[in-house]
């Protein structure tokens, strides 16, 4: 773990900062057993698709060959991945605080809708201002859509599983009425649709002929980004610290409250992201449909380690798995709601693996205690790893 | 006075009771589970699994009472992987869940799929039987589900077990120490929260529709685990949110009959709306069990 010891007061002692070559070192077990589990979750996947009467190894092979069997299904992998990597940060971060982000799903779809507004509004501005407009709207979408569940819990302590499931139940709800505000609002009620994006607007395309575009580069830097901000400067080591131990953010003069606020706010922005990554790149217009890119996100979050960079490898194979299910569904017969049946599998496998990782952890601990006598409270116990992931539970 | 006696009619209560039934089910199972001290967010999953199996056997058996065993049992064997994830390998319980959820949702949908050969849902299917309240047609399964209350009330406050259960609830370790099986009697609330969210399921599918339609707990798993936080993990103060959240549904089916200017949209949201408010407003004064999320030591 290196963090910046800046902030912290003396009587906690930085931790100490490892070299990078020792950092992935100790970053391969956890890697592994990511690997591991999402092998163990497509062997479970093999045996239900066995059950149902198909043959895994036919749709496994469509799968492969519709996720990377050429230029054109390697953009598709891409451009699936890219409201994933969004979506996977937002639920990273909200976790590196503590907090289970299920709120996702409705960040994006108002993220989405902020951007295909504005995108469509005949502003008759140039590309360099339209763009980022667009974009802007869904941050703030997005950002609002975040902040109100982090709002709530710092002030009431309203669990924050529920009110964000509630928020994108209402989230729905909104787009559709929004959608329906023709003459208000520039949408085509009847297509269930905002009107088409400007020109100026668009995310560029980045490899013609193909559905790849400019989103998916911003979805990179958002994850360089992120992890700057997460492992580089004092904002994010507040932020981690929450996570880890309440009790040991607060004795060291971190204020819980405007922690997850903020954790939440960026959450939802980086949400509100993958929705205009979707309508301004891909679509070219806001659709009112759930994508369910959301929860997805969670499974790309927990695969990931809520690592940035994790998470984009997490994207890549979730994006994989999802370009390849259309082929998978056209050549072997095998549903594409076998890819959501293998998004729960993953997440079960992963959260296996988890609780493997944290015995073999711990079996370490105790080897290097045994000599000294050491006491340890709850703070230090919580503090097992960065990585392991414990909610608050409601 | 008129227009409100109009509104406030035998129709709108009867579907207040049949909304808040399904809720009420899955509810009593989550308070079970959580007075156990597992926070249990599968519910919605474990609805759904119950819902589509309840309609699938009733399809291939043609009888609505076997359909019924057959969605209970399918909410059983959901919360058997959501035990064993939670309890025995003490996995997270909250991502335990969310997976339960996915499973469901996804598993449903590619079952409907490959046994139908369509989309959104199954045919249409014979239901459990109703009788009549004022004109009114009410499941049986409506009454049997507000006898849950006073059932799960007096199994936890009038029997060992109950004590037990509360006790693993409130403080796993102290449990332990005076020799009380924590994981036995978790598993056991667990399960019984899958055999009644799985009914409350079963309910929506042949009990007030006649059909499985994918997604159609439309989040009543989770709208029931926020009736347990707002009713202060009681029996009877689960059951007096669950109705407050059953009549804000109800209310759209009022609306509607009567032809009442009010959007359609706003409605459906308000049940929502509803529970995150009440889950707001009450989340300071409401007392969880300390032991909620504690692992035991043991298993």
């Amino acid at each position: 773990m290196s963090a910046n010891p800046a902030p912290a007061p003396a009587r906690m002692a930085p931790p100490a900062e490892p070299g990078a070559g020792q950092r992935a070192a100790a970053a391969l077990p956890t890697i592994l057993s990511s690997i591991g589990a999402v092998a163990l979750a497509l062997a479970a996947g093999a045996v239900i698709i066995l059950l149902s009467g198909q043959n895994p190894v036919t749709a496994y092979a469509a799968l492969f060959e519709g996720a990377f069997g050429g230029v054109k299904p390697l953009t598709e992998t891409l451009v699936a991945a890219t409201p994933l990597i969004f979506g996977g940060l937002a639920f990273a971060v909200a976790a590196q605080a503590g907090l289970f982000n299920i709120g996702i799903e409705g960040q994006l779809v108002l993220g989405g809708l902020a951007a295909g507004i504005v995108g469509a509004l005949p502003l008759g501005l140039p590309a360099i201002l339209h763009l980022p407009l667009a974009l802007l709207a869904a941050v703030a979408a997005g950002g609002l859509w975040g902040f109100l569940p982090g709002f709530l819990k710092a002030k009431t302590g309203a669990h924050e599983v529920i009110t964000t499931i509630m928020l994108n139940y209402l989230a729905f709800r909104l787009s559709t009425i929004l959608i329906s505000m023709d003459g208000l609002l520039p949408v085509k009620p009847d297509l269930q649709a905002t009107m088409p994006v400007q020109p100026e607007a668009r995310l560029p395309k980045l490899i013609p002929e193909t559905r790849l575009n400019a989103g998916f580069l911003l979805a990179l830097v958002a994850a360089a980004v992120i992890w700057w901000l997460l492992y580089r400067t004092t904002f994010g080591y507040r932020l981690r610290t929450v996570g880890i131990s309440r009790g040991a953010a607060a004795y060291a003069g971190i204020s819980w409250g405007a922690t997850i606020i903020l954790a939440m706010t960026l959450s939802g922005i980086l949400a509100g992201l993958g929705g205009a990554a979707d309508t301004l790149g891909l679509q070219g217009r806001y659709y009112n449909v759930q994508a369910g890119y959301g929860f997805t996100s969670i499974a790309v979050g927990l695969v990931g380690r809520n690592n940035p960079f994790g998470v984009v490898a997490a994207a890549l194979l979730f994006g994989a798995l999802s370009a390849g299910a259309t082929k998978m569904q056209n050549t072997a017969g095998a549903s594409k709601d076998l890819v959501s049946v293998l998004l729960g599998l993953v997440i079960l496998s992963v959260s296996a693996f988890a609780v493997l990782d944290e015995f073999r952890k711990r079996r370490k601990q105790a080897a290097a205690a045994q000599s000294v006598t050491v006491t340890r409270d709850r703070a230090e116990e919580d503090a097992s790893g960065p990585d392991d992931t414990h909610f608050q539970p409601l | 006075m008129s227009a409100i006696a109009d509104f406030f009619t035998i129709a709108l209560l009867t579907a207040t009771l049949r909304s808040t039934a399904p809720l009420l089910f899955a509810a009593m199972g989550g308070l079970l589970s959580e007075r156990s001290g597992v926070t249990n967010i599968a519910l919605e999953g474990l609805m759904l699994l119950g819902a589509f199996a309840a309609a699938a056997g009733t399809f291939f058996s043609g009888n609505p009472m076997i359909g019924l065993a057959v969605g209970m049992l399918a909410g059983l064997l959901g919360a058997i992987v959501f035990g064993v994830w939670t309890i025995g390998l003490r996995a997270d319980q909250i991502v335990a869940g969310t997976a339960i959820n996915l499973l469901g949702a996804g598993l449903t949908a590619f079952l409907v799929q490959r046994i139908w050969n369509q989309a959104g849902g199954s045919p249409q299917v014979e239901k459990l039987p109703a009788f009549s309240v004022g004109g009114n047609n009410v499941n049986i399964l409506v009454p049997v589900a507000f006898l849950m209350v006073p059932l799960v009330h007096v199994v936890l406050y009038r029997t060992k077990a109950g004590l037990r259960i509360m006790a693993a609830g409130e403080s796993p370790t102290a449990a332990e120490s005076v020799g009380i099986a924590v994981p036995a009697y978790r598993y056991a609330c667990v399960l019984a929260s899958g055999l009644l969210a799985g009914l409350g399921g079963a309910y929506l599918s042949i009990g007030d529709l006649s059909q499985f339609t994918t997604n159609m707990t439309a989040g009543r798993g989770f709208i029931a685990l926020a009736a347990v936080i707002f009713g202060n993990w009681t029996p009877w103060g689960t059951l007096a949110a669950a109705l407050l959240f059953g009549f804000s549904q109800a209310l759209r089916y009022q609306v509607q009959a009567l032809n009442l200017p009010i959007s359609q949209d706003l409605l459906i949201a308000l049940p929502y709306l509803v529970t995150l408010v009440a889950v707001t407003l009450f989340a300071r004064r409401s007392h969880p069990p300390a032991g909620l999320g504690k692992h035991a030591k043991s298993g």
